[in-house]
């Protein structure tokens, strides 16, 4: 009966796949990192690999996201946040081991991508006058709500007097990352991101940036910590965040970062 | 390519498919056959997760069985680990996101099947099982592999509710839909190409190959 093979055999496919042996269970712990680490962080996570033989799985994403997820028990080992407050407040509450180490301080650029009609300069004037010509259609930012480096960004677009100008012509972006993904991709004329993300190599060749003066916005300390479930080798790749080849990754994607360790 | 992300989508759509199965044989059975005063509440129930957006089953499903809540107390309680963040939370949350595409079609199917062949069957003396087994699953059967299908298929292609409480972990909540959304944040334009090609063959052949079956098996019954 045509009913019944067909029938088991979709049956006995669904549940075979369901059932089948699990691809070897991975138990490398996870580190949670806001999303302007994503170039950066990848690269000491494969140098921490070559170098121990250890491994960590990464997961990107913003820092307020994250922070939330913890506090609902999300297994994360090492949170790595875009702001340092996030981590001050799950220390607080107890879902951090200690009040951990400022590891970077971030800067924002001004991007733009290529074919865009605005040119990037320091202190944003062409952006200025491309505003008041009419000539911005989509302005992207991470945001404000909950991703630092969109806060950042609407506090230096306060401090330079174009954030309410800008705000019907703003998108934002979930995280950093996504905002950088919309400024870039041809269907805006530029955008406030991560320094690291600009310097990235699958980034760069997209469009031109300028450093946006550090002192039109707070500083974004950058601050990570070891959570309450995190074992030896999450414990050796925070240690490793701490160490020499790491900290060149770090200076080479355009963090600042802290004196000694 | 993300092979690990397209697994583990896979056998999320499994496992939904075989918790699926039998509750919608048995919820579209009797939604088809009884009448009962509270079934206009229950029908609307099952369609609900149809018209709400994912973000609020996935803001329900992060407080209600989070660590905070009774469930996910009961949860840790029973298996030593969190239910959110886990291979297993996520098959909860797609069992009931699928519950209107499993139990739509089933219920539709089962509906077609005229009155009179199940009296037949019940005045032959076969009992309800056998009634169940011999008659109305082969008369019911295109419901049944629609609803199984597009239950698969919606589960590899669900996003939102994965990403609130799923948390993007490599080989556990990262499922295929969530690796391309990386890629594309992450400027990998060729592998979110190469990713989304995937599960557009994989979406496509598993729809043709039910209108494919359910043709066939129509032809052969009537």
């Amino acid at each position: 009966m045509i009913f019944n093979r067909h029938s088991i055999l979709a049956i006995l496919a669904a549940i075979g796949l369901a059932t089948s042996p699990l691809a070897a269970q991975n138990d490398a712990p996870i580190v949670a990192a806001a999303s302007d680490l994503q170039f950066a962080v990848a690269e000491i996570a494969e140098a921490f690999t070559a170098e121990t033989g250890m491994e960590v799985r990464l997961s990107f994403g913003s820092t307020g996201n994250f922070a939330r997820q913890i506090r609902e028990g999300a297994p994360f080992q090492i949170f790595m946040a875009a702001d340092e407050r996030f981590i001050a407040d799950l220390n607080t509450d107890g879902f951090t081991r200690d009040e951990g180490d400022l590891y970077a301080v971030g800067r924002v650029v001004l991007m733009v991508p290529n074919g865009s009609p605005l040119t990037p300069d320091e202190t944003l004037d062409n952006l200025a006058e491309m505003l008041a010509a009419g000539q911005i259609t989509r302005f992207a930012i991470a945001n404000p709500d909950h991703a630092p480096y969109g806060m950042r960004a609407r506090e230096a677009l306060i401090a330079r007097g174009l954030w309410e100008e800008l705000q019907p012509y703003m998108v934002l972006g979930e995280n950093v990352s996504q905002a950088a993904q919309f400024a870039l991709s041809g269907n805006a004329e530029g955008g406030i991101i991560a320094y690291s993300l600009a310097l990235a190599p699958e980034v760069a060749p997209r469009g031109a940036y300028a450093l946006i003066p550090e002192e039109w916005h707070e500083p974004l300390r950058q601050r990570m910590a070891l959570l309450n479930g995190a074992g030896p080798v999450a414990e050796a790749f925070y240690a490793y965040m701490k160490d020499s080849t790491a900290r060149e990754i770090m200076e080479r994607y355009g963090f600042v970062l802290p004196e000694d360790t | 390519m993300d092979w690990a992300a397209l697994w583990l989508s896979m056998r999320l759509a499994g496992w939904t498919v075989a918790i699926l199965l039998p509750v919608s044989v048995l919820m579209g059975r009797a939604l088809a056959y009884r009448q009962f005063r509270a079934k206009g509440l229950v029908e609307a129930l099952v369609m609900l997760p149809l018209v709400l957006p994912p973000t609020v089953f996935g803001f329900y499903l992060l407080v209600a069985f989070g660590r905070n809540s009774p469930i996910g107390d009961l949860w840790q309680s029973l298996f030593g680990h969190q239910l959110v963040f886990t291979f297993q939370g996520l098959v909860v949350a797609s069992v009931i996101f699928n519950l209107p595409f499993a139990i739509q079609p089933a219920q539709r199917g089962f509906e077609a099947i005229p009155v009179e062949v199940r009296e037949a069957a019940s005045c032959s003396g076969m009992s309800p099982f056998a009634s169940l087994w011999k008659i109305e699953l082969p008369l019911a059967w295109p419901g049944l592999m629609t609803a199984m299908v597009l239950t698969f298929a919606h589960t590899l292609g669900e996003f939102g509710i994965v990403l609130m409480v799923g948390g993007s972990i490599p080989g556990e909540t990262k499922t295929i839909a969530i690796a391309i959304y990386d890629r594309v944040q992450g400027f990998d334009d060729r592998g979110a190409a190469t990713m989304s090609a995937v599960l557009v063959a994989i979406s496509l052949f598993t729809i043709a190959v039910t209108y494919w079956l359910s043709a066939r098996v129509g032809r052969r019954l009537s």
